[in-house]
Protein backbone atom coordinates (compact mmCIF):
# COMPACT_ATOMS: atom_id res chain seq x y z
CA UNK A 1 0.00 0.00 0.00
CA UNK A 2 1.30 3.72 -0.53
CA UNK A 3 0.13 5.30 2.13
CA UNK A 4 2.56 6.81 4.29
CA UNK A 5 2.42 5.40 7.88
CA UNK A 6 0.86 8.23 9.97
CA UNK A 7 2.60 9.40 13.34
CA UNK A 8 0.18 7.58 15.68
CA UNK A 9 0.82 4.76 13.83
CA UNK A 10 4.53 5.18 13.82
CA UNK A 11 4.31 5.89 17.46
CA UNK A 12 2.28 2.84 18.37
CA UNK A 13 4.61 0.48 16.52
CA UNK A 14 7.13 1.91 18.69
CA UNK A 15 5.16 1.02 21.42
CA UNK A 16 4.58 -2.73 20.97
CA UNK A 17 8.00 -3.15 19.77
CA UNK A 18 9.33 -1.70 23.16
CA UNK A 19 6.65 -4.28 24.54
CA UNK A 20 7.89 -7.10 22.49
CA UNK A 21 11.81 -6.47 23.27
CA UNK A 22 11.71 -5.32 26.65
CA UNK A 23 11.09 -8.92 28.25
CA UNK A 24 14.42 -10.38 26.49
CA UNK A 25 16.41 -7.53 27.08
CA UNK A 26 15.01 -7.71 30.55
CA UNK A 27 16.04 -11.38 30.45
CA UNK A 28 19.00 -11.05 29.03
CA UNK A 29 20.55 -7.82 31.51
CA UNK A 30 19.96 -9.78 34.42
CA UNK A 31 22.27 -12.26 33.13
CA UNK A 32 25.44 -9.73 33.79
CA UNK A 33 23.46 -8.90 36.92
CA UNK A 34 25.98 -9.75 40.85
CA UNK A 35 22.92 -10.56 42.54
CA UNK A 36 20.61 -13.74 42.44
CA UNK A 37 16.99 -12.45 41.66
CA UNK A 38 15.51 -11.33 38.18
CA UNK A 39 15.02 -7.97 40.74
CA UNK A 40 16.88 -4.91 41.49
CA UNK A 41 19.98 -4.66 39.13
CA UNK A 42 23.24 -5.43 41.61
CA UNK A 43 26.16 -3.97 39.41
CA UNK A 44 27.60 -5.84 36.04
CA UNK A 45 29.92 -9.51 36.38
CA UNK A 46 29.97 -12.12 34.43
CA UNK A 47 29.67 -14.70 37.09
CA UNK A 48 26.72 -16.27 35.54
CA UNK A 49 28.20 -17.05 32.71
CA UNK A 50 31.11 -18.50 34.68
CA UNK A 51 28.53 -21.06 36.77
CA UNK A 52 27.10 -21.91 33.64
CA UNK A 53 30.29 -22.74 31.70
CA UNK A 54 30.99 -24.96 34.97
CA UNK A 55 28.15 -26.73 34.95
CA UNK A 56 29.13 -30.12 33.35
CA UNK A 57 25.74 -31.49 33.28
CA UNK A 58 24.60 -28.08 31.32
CA UNK A 59 27.00 -28.85 28.72
CA UNK A 60 26.03 -32.08 28.54
CA UNK A 61 22.77 -31.14 27.86
CA UNK A 62 23.49 -28.83 25.56
CA UNK A 63 25.77 -30.73 23.36
CA UNK A 64 22.45 -33.39 23.46
CA UNK A 65 20.41 -30.61 22.30
CA UNK A 66 23.00 -29.41 19.22
CA UNK A 67 23.46 -33.22 18.94
CA UNK A 68 19.97 -34.04 18.41
CA UNK A 69 19.30 -30.55 16.53
CA UNK A 70 21.51 -31.56 13.87
CA UNK A 71 20.55 -35.81 13.27
CA UNK A 72 16.96 -34.72 12.95
CA UNK A 73 17.44 -31.99 11.25
CA UNK A 74 19.87 -34.20 8.76
CA UNK A 75 17.30 -37.06 8.12
CA UNK A 76 14.56 -34.98 8.23
CA UNK A 77 15.66 -32.54 5.06
CA UNK A 78 16.36 -36.17 3.28
CA UNK A 79 12.84 -37.63 4.16
CA UNK A 80 11.12 -34.17 3.46
CA UNK A 81 13.11 -34.15 0.31
CA UNK A 82 12.39 -37.49 -1.07
CA UNK A 83 8.50 -36.83 0.34
CA UNK A 84 8.68 -33.40 -1.75
CA UNK A 85 9.92 -35.16 -4.79
CA UNK A 86 7.15 -37.96 -4.33
CA UNK A 87 4.20 -35.62 -3.72
CA UNK A 88 5.38 -33.50 -7.14
CA UNK A 89 5.35 -36.36 -9.20
CA UNK A 90 1.85 -37.58 -7.62
CA UNK A 91 0.03 -38.64 -10.88
CA UNK A 92 -3.47 -37.54 -9.90
CA UNK A 93 -4.83 -34.40 -8.37
CA UNK A 94 -6.63 -36.01 -5.36
CA UNK A 95 -2.65 -37.97 -4.56
CA UNK A 96 -1.32 -35.08 -3.99
CA UNK A 97 -3.93 -33.28 -1.97
CA UNK A 98 -4.02 -36.15 0.14
CA UNK A 99 -0.38 -36.16 0.56
CA UNK A 100 -0.28 -32.60 1.70
CA UNK A 101 -3.12 -32.63 3.74
CA UNK A 102 -2.10 -35.29 5.75
CA UNK A 103 1.71 -33.75 5.25
CA UNK A 104 -0.16 -30.50 7.46
CA UNK A 105 -1.11 -32.91 10.21
CA UNK A 106 1.62 -32.40 12.34
CA UNK A 107 2.05 -28.43 11.65
CA UNK A 108 -1.18 -27.54 12.98
CA UNK A 109 -1.78 -30.46 15.97
CA UNK A 110 -1.34 -28.79 19.02
CA UNK A 111 1.94 -29.73 20.59
CA UNK A 112 0.54 -31.74 23.31
CA UNK A 113 -1.26 -33.83 21.10
CA UNK A 114 1.44 -34.68 18.76
CA UNK A 115 3.83 -35.65 22.09
CA UNK A 116 1.20 -37.79 23.96
CA UNK A 117 0.25 -39.65 20.58
CA UNK A 118 4.14 -40.17 20.31
CA UNK A 119 4.26 -41.89 23.70
CA UNK A 120 1.30 -43.74 23.23
CA UNK A 121 3.40 -44.93 19.80
CA UNK A 122 6.34 -45.45 21.13
CA UNK A 123 5.01 -47.18 24.38
CA UNK A 124 3.16 -49.29 21.87
CA UNK A 125 6.57 -50.34 20.20
CA UNK A 126 7.84 -51.08 23.65
CA UNK A 127 10.82 -48.74 22.42
CA UNK A 128 12.71 -47.04 25.63
CA UNK A 129 12.18 -43.23 26.06
CA UNK A 130 15.56 -41.34 25.97
CA UNK A 131 18.08 -40.38 23.36
CA UNK A 132 16.67 -42.48 20.13
CA UNK A 133 12.72 -41.52 20.98
CA UNK A 134 13.38 -38.02 21.38
CA UNK A 135 15.27 -38.21 18.13
CA UNK A 136 12.89 -40.18 16.12
CA UNK A 137 10.11 -37.36 17.55
CA UNK A 138 12.24 -34.45 16.17
CA UNK A 139 12.53 -35.76 12.87
CA UNK A 140 8.74 -36.81 12.54
CA UNK A 141 7.53 -33.20 13.50
CA UNK A 142 10.64 -31.44 11.36
CA UNK A 143 9.79 -33.43 8.21
CA UNK A 144 6.57 -31.26 6.90
CA UNK A 145 8.28 -27.62 7.07
CA UNK A 146 10.99 -29.47 4.77
CA UNK A 147 8.17 -30.29 2.31
CA UNK A 148 6.51 -27.52 2.45
CA UNK A 149 9.78 -25.07 2.02
CA UNK A 150 10.96 -27.83 -0.80
CA UNK A 151 8.17 -28.44 -3.00
CA UNK A 152 7.63 -25.05 -3.96
CA UNK A 153 10.99 -24.66 -5.76
CA UNK A 154 10.04 -28.38 -7.75
CA UNK A 155 7.02 -27.14 -8.40
CA UNK A 156 8.20 -23.88 -9.78
CA UNK A 157 11.14 -25.78 -11.98
CA UNK A 158 10.19 -26.13 -15.98
CA UNK A 159 9.46 -29.57 -16.66
CA UNK A 160 11.50 -29.22 -20.18
CA UNK A 161 14.76 -28.95 -18.11
CA UNK A 162 14.06 -32.70 -17.08
CA UNK A 163 12.55 -33.22 -20.45
CA UNK A 164 15.10 -32.24 -22.31
CA UNK A 165 17.52 -34.05 -19.87
CA UNK A 166 15.70 -37.50 -20.49
CA UNK A 167 15.76 -36.58 -24.58
CA UNK A 168 19.89 -36.30 -24.25
CA UNK A 169 19.80 -39.71 -22.29
CA UNK A 170 20.16 -38.83 -18.83
CA UNK A 171 19.06 -41.43 -16.56
CA UNK A 172 17.00 -40.89 -13.74
CA UNK A 173 18.96 -41.02 -11.31
CA UNK A 174 21.63 -38.40 -13.49
CA UNK A 175 18.57 -36.02 -13.98
CA UNK A 176 18.27 -36.27 -10.20
CA UNK A 177 21.93 -35.50 -9.07
CA UNK A 178 22.56 -33.14 -11.75
CA UNK A 179 19.28 -31.34 -12.47
CA UNK A 180 16.77 -31.62 -9.75
CA UNK A 181 18.96 -31.34 -6.65
CA UNK A 182 21.06 -28.69 -7.79
CA UNK A 183 17.80 -26.43 -8.73
CA UNK A 184 15.93 -27.34 -5.33
CA UNK A 185 19.02 -26.84 -3.41
CA UNK A 186 17.89 -23.21 -1.36
CA UNK A 187 14.82 -25.21 -0.59
CA UNK A 188 16.30 -28.05 0.84
CA UNK A 189 18.90 -25.53 2.59
CA UNK A 190 15.81 -23.37 3.81
CA UNK A 191 14.23 -26.42 5.08
CA UNK A 192 17.42 -27.56 6.77
CA UNK A 193 17.86 -25.05 8.83
CA UNK A 194 13.97 -24.40 9.60
CA UNK A 195 14.20 -28.07 11.19
CA UNK A 196 16.90 -27.05 13.06
CA UNK A 197 15.41 -24.33 14.90
CA UNK A 198 12.38 -26.38 14.72
CA UNK A 199 14.23 -29.17 17.00
CA UNK A 200 15.84 -26.20 19.17
CA UNK A 201 12.44 -24.58 20.00
CA UNK A 202 10.33 -27.35 20.68
CA UNK A 203 9.56 -27.88 24.70
CA UNK A 204 6.74 -29.85 24.65
CA UNK A 205 7.12 -33.02 22.14
CA UNK A 206 10.40 -33.74 23.83
CA UNK A 207 8.55 -33.19 27.06
CA UNK A 208 6.54 -36.11 26.41
CA UNK A 209 8.90 -38.54 24.78
CA UNK A 210 12.09 -37.65 26.79
CA UNK A 211 11.86 -39.77 29.70
CA UNK A 212 13.92 -39.91 32.91
CA UNK A 213 17.57 -39.47 31.90
CA UNK A 214 17.84 -37.59 28.18
CA UNK A 215 17.14 -33.85 28.71
CA UNK A 216 17.53 -30.70 26.10
CA UNK A 217 17.97 -27.45 26.93
CA UNK A 218 13.92 -26.51 27.00
CA UNK A 219 13.00 -29.58 29.03
CA UNK A 220 16.33 -28.46 31.66
CA UNK A 221 15.03 -24.66 31.49
CA UNK A 222 10.93 -25.75 32.49
CA UNK A 223 12.03 -27.58 35.10
CA UNK A 224 14.75 -24.75 36.34
CA UNK A 225 12.25 -22.45 36.04
CA UNK A 226 9.23 -24.12 37.76
CA UNK A 227 11.54 -23.90 40.63
CA UNK A 228 12.37 -19.86 40.77
CA UNK A 229 14.77 -17.65 39.64
CA UNK A 230 17.93 -18.68 39.10
CA UNK A 231 20.82 -16.13 36.81
CA UNK A 232 21.99 -19.00 35.39
CA UNK A 233 19.08 -19.50 33.21
CA UNK A 234 19.75 -16.27 32.27
CA UNK A 235 22.92 -16.28 31.28
CA UNK A 236 21.78 -19.81 29.17
CA UNK A 237 19.16 -17.54 27.29
CA UNK A 238 21.89 -14.57 26.53
CA UNK A 239 23.95 -17.33 24.82
CA UNK A 240 21.04 -18.70 23.29
CA UNK A 241 20.24 -15.41 22.03
CA UNK A 242 23.49 -14.95 20.12
CA UNK A 243 23.32 -18.31 18.84
CA UNK A 244 19.66 -17.68 17.27
CA UNK A 245 21.06 -14.18 15.90
CA UNK A 246 24.06 -16.30 14.21
CA UNK A 247 21.13 -18.84 13.18
CA UNK A 248 18.70 -15.91 11.83
CA UNK A 249 21.79 -14.28 10.14
CA UNK A 250 22.69 -17.61 8.25
CA UNK A 251 19.30 -18.28 7.09
CA UNK A 252 18.65 -14.70 5.68
CA UNK A 253 21.87 -14.35 3.95
CA UNK A 254 20.86 -18.06 2.49
CA UNK A 255 17.46 -16.88 1.75
CA UNK A 256 18.51 -13.51 -0.02
CA UNK A 257 20.96 -15.11 -2.18
CA UNK A 258 18.17 -17.59 -3.06
CA UNK A 259 16.06 -14.14 -4.07
CA UNK A 260 18.95 -12.72 -5.78
CA UNK A 261 18.68 -16.35 -7.88
CA UNK A 262 15.18 -15.31 -9.11
CA UNK A 263 13.39 -17.07 -6.55
CA UNK A 264 10.39 -14.80 -5.83
CA UNK A 265 9.18 -16.66 -2.02
CA UNK A 266 8.89 -13.71 0.20
CA UNK A 267 11.04 -14.11 3.07
CA UNK A 268 8.29 -13.50 5.63
CA UNK A 269 6.06 -16.01 4.28
CA UNK A 270 8.95 -18.84 5.15
CA UNK A 271 8.39 -18.17 8.81
CA UNK A 272 4.64 -19.15 9.11
CA UNK A 273 4.31 -21.91 11.71
CA UNK B 1 10.86 -41.43 -14.10
CA UNK B 2 10.84 -45.36 -13.68
CA UNK B 3 8.27 -46.46 -11.38
CA UNK B 4 11.02 -48.32 -9.19
CA UNK B 5 12.62 -44.74 -9.09
CA UNK B 6 9.52 -43.55 -7.79
CA UNK B 7 9.10 -45.95 -5.59
CA UNK B 8 12.45 -45.21 -3.94
CA UNK B 9 11.18 -41.55 -2.83
CA UNK B 10 7.58 -42.31 -1.78
CA UNK B 11 8.54 -45.26 0.36
CA UNK B 12 10.57 -43.32 3.13
CA UNK B 13 8.02 -40.54 3.02
CA UNK B 14 5.06 -42.93 3.16
CA UNK B 15 6.20 -45.10 5.76
CA UNK B 16 6.99 -41.95 7.97
CA UNK B 17 3.14 -40.51 7.22
CA UNK B 18 1.73 -43.66 8.15
CA UNK B 19 3.69 -44.34 11.22
CA UNK B 20 4.33 -40.84 12.80
CA UNK B 21 1.38 -39.67 11.37
CA UNK B 22 -1.77 -42.09 10.69
CA UNK B 23 -0.51 -44.76 13.60
CA UNK B 24 -0.10 -41.51 16.36
CA UNK B 25 -3.59 -40.59 15.79
CA UNK B 26 -5.32 -43.73 15.48
CA UNK B 27 -3.73 -44.85 18.77
CA UNK B 28 -5.55 -41.80 20.63
CA UNK B 29 -8.37 -42.29 19.46
CA UNK B 30 -7.88 -46.22 20.17
CA UNK B 31 -7.08 -45.23 23.97
CA UNK B 32 -9.57 -43.48 24.46
CA UNK B 33 -11.82 -46.08 24.83
CA UNK B 34 -9.87 -47.74 27.43
CA UNK B 35 -9.73 -47.42 31.62
CA UNK B 36 -6.88 -47.04 33.82
CA UNK B 37 -6.97 -50.84 33.84
CA UNK B 38 -6.86 -51.33 30.05
CA UNK B 39 -10.48 -52.35 29.45
CA UNK B 40 -12.88 -51.70 27.14
CA UNK B 41 -14.93 -48.61 28.31
CA UNK B 42 -17.12 -45.87 27.18
CA UNK B 43 -16.24 -44.50 30.58
CA UNK B 44 -14.04 -42.06 29.39
CA UNK B 45 -17.00 -40.21 27.19
CA UNK B 46 -19.57 -40.27 29.85
CA UNK B 47 -17.31 -38.82 32.83
CA UNK B 48 -16.08 -36.06 30.02
CA UNK B 49 -19.54 -34.84 29.20
CA UNK B 50 -21.45 -35.49 32.47
CA UNK B 51 -18.46 -33.97 35.38
CA UNK B 52 -19.01 -30.50 35.38
CA UNK B 53 -14.79 -30.23 36.10
CA UNK B 54 -14.23 -31.48 32.18
CA UNK B 55 -16.97 -29.00 31.02
CA UNK B 56 -15.76 -26.32 32.50
CA UNK B 57 -12.26 -26.79 31.87
CA UNK B 58 -13.30 -27.28 27.73
CA UNK B 59 -15.31 -23.95 28.21
CA UNK B 60 -12.58 -21.97 30.45
CA UNK B 61 -10.07 -23.14 27.94
CA UNK B 62 -11.66 -22.28 24.98
CA UNK B 63 -12.27 -18.89 26.54
CA UNK B 64 -8.88 -18.66 27.30
CA UNK B 65 -8.10 -18.98 23.68
CA UNK B 66 -10.36 -17.13 22.13
CA UNK B 67 -9.23 -14.22 24.55
CA UNK B 68 -5.69 -14.51 23.57
CA UNK B 69 -6.72 -14.87 19.87
CA UNK B 70 -8.54 -11.57 20.72
CA UNK B 71 -5.87 -9.49 21.87
CA UNK B 72 -3.32 -10.84 19.74
CA UNK B 73 -5.82 -10.29 16.62
CA UNK B 74 -6.89 -6.15 18.16
CA UNK B 75 -2.70 -5.66 18.95
CA UNK B 76 -1.53 -7.19 15.14
CA UNK B 77 -4.18 -5.95 12.98
CA UNK B 78 -3.12 -1.98 13.76
CA UNK B 79 0.47 -3.15 13.82
CA UNK B 80 1.02 -4.98 10.74
CA UNK B 81 -1.33 -2.43 8.67
CA UNK B 82 1.80 0.55 10.13
CA UNK B 83 4.40 -1.68 8.82
CA UNK B 84 3.07 -2.44 5.64
CA UNK B 85 3.23 1.05 4.96
CA UNK B 86 6.62 1.65 6.20
CA UNK B 87 10.02 2.41 3.97
CA UNK B 88 12.13 -0.28 4.93
CA UNK B 89 8.99 -2.90 5.57
CA UNK B 90 11.13 -5.80 5.54
CA UNK B 91 13.63 -5.08 7.98
CA UNK B 92 10.82 -4.10 10.22
CA UNK B 93 9.13 -7.70 9.78
CA UNK B 94 12.58 -9.46 10.58
CA UNK B 95 12.47 -7.53 13.52
CA UNK B 96 9.02 -9.05 14.86
CA UNK B 97 10.23 -12.73 13.75
CA UNK B 98 13.52 -12.37 15.74
CA UNK B 99 11.74 -12.86 19.25
CA UNK B 100 9.90 -15.92 17.95
CA UNK B 101 13.18 -17.34 17.25
CA UNK B 102 13.85 -17.22 21.52
CA UNK B 103 12.83 -19.92 22.97
CA UNK B 104 8.99 -19.98 24.24
CA UNK B 105 10.07 -21.21 27.73
CA UNK B 106 12.87 -18.47 28.19
CA UNK B 107 10.49 -15.74 27.39
CA UNK B 108 8.01 -17.52 30.08
CA UNK B 109 10.86 -17.34 32.24
CA UNK B 110 11.60 -13.61 31.62
CA UNK B 111 7.80 -13.32 32.84
CA UNK B 112 8.05 -14.95 36.17
CA UNK B 113 10.96 -12.44 36.26
CA UNK B 114 8.92 -8.67 35.11
CA UNK B 115 5.60 -10.16 36.57
CA UNK B 116 7.37 -10.92 40.42
CA UNK B 117 6.57 -9.52 43.38
CA UNK B 118 9.25 -6.68 43.15
CA UNK B 119 9.84 -7.00 39.18
CA UNK B 120 9.46 -4.05 37.07
CA UNK B 121 6.41 -4.08 36.29
CA UNK B 122 5.64 -3.92 40.24
CA UNK B 123 8.61 -0.86 40.34
CA UNK B 124 6.72 1.09 37.49
CA UNK B 125 3.19 0.75 39.27
CA UNK B 126 5.05 2.01 42.17
CA UNK B 127 6.25 4.73 40.59
CA UNK B 128 3.30 5.99 39.35
CA UNK B 129 1.71 5.50 42.66
CA UNK B 130 -0.09 2.17 42.47
CA UNK B 131 -0.21 -0.36 44.95
CA UNK B 132 1.82 -3.48 44.07
CA UNK B 133 -0.35 -6.01 42.54
CA UNK B 134 0.32 -9.72 42.69
CA UNK B 135 0.37 -10.36 38.95
CA UNK B 136 1.96 -13.67 38.66
CA UNK B 137 0.02 -17.07 38.57
CA UNK B 138 -3.16 -15.45 37.71
CA UNK B 139 -5.25 -15.89 34.80
CA UNK B 140 -4.76 -12.52 33.45
CA UNK B 141 -0.90 -12.65 33.32
CA UNK B 142 -1.84 -16.34 32.01
CA UNK B 143 -3.61 -14.32 28.57
CA UNK B 144 -1.03 -11.74 28.90
CA UNK B 145 2.09 -14.06 28.22
CA UNK B 146 0.57 -16.23 25.84
CA UNK B 147 -0.84 -13.10 23.83
CA UNK B 148 2.77 -11.89 24.10
CA UNK B 149 3.66 -15.16 22.47
CA UNK B 150 1.55 -15.29 19.47
CA UNK B 151 1.54 -11.70 18.65
CA UNK B 152 3.96 -12.16 16.15
CA UNK B 153 2.60 -15.34 14.79
CA UNK B 154 -0.29 -13.19 13.98
CA UNK B 155 0.90 -9.86 12.63
CA UNK B 156 2.73 -12.30 10.30
CA UNK B 157 -0.06 -13.70 7.73
CA UNK B 158 -2.29 -10.48 8.26
CA UNK B 159 1.18 -8.30 7.09
CA UNK B 160 1.56 -10.97 4.23
CA UNK B 161 -2.35 -10.22 2.95
CA UNK B 162 -1.57 -6.80 3.06
CA UNK B 163 1.73 -6.64 1.30
CA UNK B 164 -0.66 -8.55 -1.46
CA UNK B 165 -3.20 -6.04 -2.00
CA UNK B 166 -2.80 -4.59 -5.21
CA UNK B 167 -2.48 -0.57 -4.51
CA UNK B 168 -4.77 -0.05 -6.99
CA UNK B 169 -7.86 -0.97 -5.37
CA UNK B 170 -7.08 1.23 -2.40
CA UNK B 171 -6.61 4.28 -5.42
CA UNK B 172 -9.86 3.04 -6.95
CA UNK B 173 -11.63 3.25 -3.63
CA UNK B 174 -10.00 6.50 -3.01
CA UNK B 175 -11.02 7.94 -6.27
CA UNK B 176 -14.41 6.55 -5.72
CA UNK B 177 -14.78 8.93 -2.35
CA UNK B 178 -14.35 6.63 0.14
CA UNK B 179 -12.74 8.56 3.18
CA UNK B 180 -9.37 6.73 5.14
CA UNK B 181 -12.05 4.97 7.69
CA UNK B 182 -13.99 3.37 4.94
CA UNK B 183 -11.39 2.26 2.52
CA UNK B 184 -10.04 0.75 6.03
CA UNK B 185 -13.24 -1.27 6.89
CA UNK B 186 -14.75 -1.81 3.27
CA UNK B 187 -11.79 -2.65 1.23
CA UNK B 188 -8.60 -3.21 3.39
CA UNK B 189 -10.03 -5.70 5.91
CA UNK B 190 -12.02 -7.53 3.74
CA UNK B 191 -9.10 -8.38 1.64
CA UNK B 192 -7.52 -9.52 4.40
CA UNK B 193 -9.70 -11.46 6.07
CA UNK B 194 -8.06 -14.87 5.00
CA UNK B 195 -4.48 -13.29 6.57
CA UNK B 196 -6.96 -12.47 9.64
CA UNK B 197 -8.12 -15.95 9.58
CA UNK B 198 -4.81 -18.29 9.31
CA UNK B 199 -3.92 -15.78 12.40
CA UNK B 200 -6.58 -17.44 14.16
CA UNK B 201 -5.79 -20.74 12.88
CA UNK B 202 -1.86 -20.27 13.96
CA UNK B 203 -2.60 -18.82 17.48
CA UNK B 204 -5.69 -19.99 18.64
CA UNK B 205 -4.90 -24.11 18.13
CA UNK B 206 -2.42 -24.03 20.58
CA UNK B 207 -3.34 -21.75 22.97
CA UNK B 208 -6.08 -24.49 23.72
CA UNK B 209 -2.22 -26.59 24.73
CA UNK B 210 0.08 -24.27 26.33
CA UNK B 211 0.19 -26.72 29.87
CA UNK B 212 4.01 -25.02 29.87
CA UNK B 213 2.97 -21.45 30.44
CA UNK B 214 -0.34 -22.39 32.37
CA UNK B 215 2.33 -23.92 34.77
CA UNK B 216 5.28 -21.53 35.09
CA UNK B 217 2.49 -18.32 34.63
CA UNK B 218 -0.69 -19.12 35.54
CA UNK B 219 0.10 -21.53 39.10
CA UNK B 220 -1.56 -24.41 38.92
CA UNK B 221 -5.02 -22.49 39.04
CA UNK B 222 -5.17 -21.72 35.11
CA UNK B 223 -6.34 -25.48 34.01
CA UNK B 224 -6.40 -25.75 30.34
CA UNK B 225 -6.95 -28.64 28.06
CA UNK B 226 -3.61 -29.04 27.18
CA UNK B 227 -2.54 -28.87 31.15
CA UNK B 228 -5.23 -31.81 31.48
CA UNK B 229 -4.01 -33.78 28.71
CA UNK B 230 0.18 -33.34 30.28
CA UNK B 231 -1.46 -34.42 33.90
CA UNK B 232 -3.10 -37.23 32.87
CA UNK B 233 -0.03 -38.47 30.88
CA UNK B 234 2.94 -37.71 32.96
CA UNK B 235 1.61 -37.56 36.41
CA UNK B 236 -1.79 -39.67 36.92
CA UNK B 237 -0.80 -42.04 34.13
CA UNK B 238 -4.37 -42.08 33.20
CA UNK B 239 -3.40 -42.39 29.45
CA UNK B 240 -7.40 -43.41 28.75
CA UNK B 241 -8.39 -39.97 30.18
CA UNK B 242 -5.63 -38.36 28.91
CA UNK B 243 -6.91 -39.19 25.24
CA UNK B 244 -10.04 -38.69 25.24
CA UNK B 245 -9.43 -35.10 26.48
CA UNK B 246 -6.86 -34.93 23.75
CA UNK B 247 -9.53 -36.67 21.01
CA UNK B 248 -11.48 -33.21 22.04
CA UNK B 249 -8.30 -31.10 21.23
CA UNK B 250 -8.28 -32.78 17.88
CA UNK B 251 -12.17 -32.16 17.48
CA UNK B 252 -11.99 -28.75 18.14
CA UNK B 253 -8.71 -28.36 16.44
CA UNK B 254 -10.89 -29.85 13.24
CA UNK B 255 -13.16 -27.00 14.02
CA UNK B 256 -11.65 -24.37 14.23
CA UNK B 257 -9.89 -25.66 11.00
CA UNK B 258 -13.56 -25.59 9.20
CA UNK B 259 -14.52 -22.39 10.74
CA UNK B 260 -11.38 -20.50 9.12
CA UNK B 261 -10.09 -22.63 6.07
CA UNK B 262 -12.05 -20.40 3.22
CA UNK B 263 -8.66 -20.60 0.69
CA UNK B 264 -10.30 -23.76 -1.35
CA UNK B 265 -13.15 -22.35 -1.97
CA UNK B 266 -12.06 -18.56 -3.13
CA UNK B 267 -9.17 -20.94 -5.20
CA UNK B 268 -11.96 -22.56 -6.87
CA UNK B 269 -14.23 -19.61 -7.46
Amino acid sequence: MEDKASRTGKIYITIVFLLLYIPIVYLILYSFSKGTTMTNFQGFSLKHYGELFADKRMLAIFLNTILIALLSSVCSTIIGTMGALAVHNAKRRHERETLLSLNSILLVSPDVIIGASFLIFFTALKLPLGFWSVLLSHIAFEIPIVLLLVLPRLDEMSPSMTNAAMDLGASPSQILSKIVLPYIQPGIIAGFFMAITYSLDDFAVTFFVTGNGFTTLSVEIYSRARQGISLEINALAGIMFIFSLILVGVYYLIETHNTGNGAKKSIVEVTDR
Amino acid sequence: MKKNFRGLFFTPYVLWLAMFVIAPVALIFYYSFFDIHHNFTLANYQEFFTSGTYLTMTANSVLYAFLITLFAILISYPMALVISKLKHRDLWILLVILPTWINLLLKAYAFIGLLSHDGLVNELFQFFGLPIQHMLFTDASFILVAAYIQIPFMILPIYNSLTDISNSYIRASRDLGATKWQTLTKVIIPMTLPGIKSGIQIVFIPSLSLFMLSRLIGGNKVITLGTAVEEHFLTTMNWGMGSTIGVVLIISMVIVMLLTNTKRKRRRA
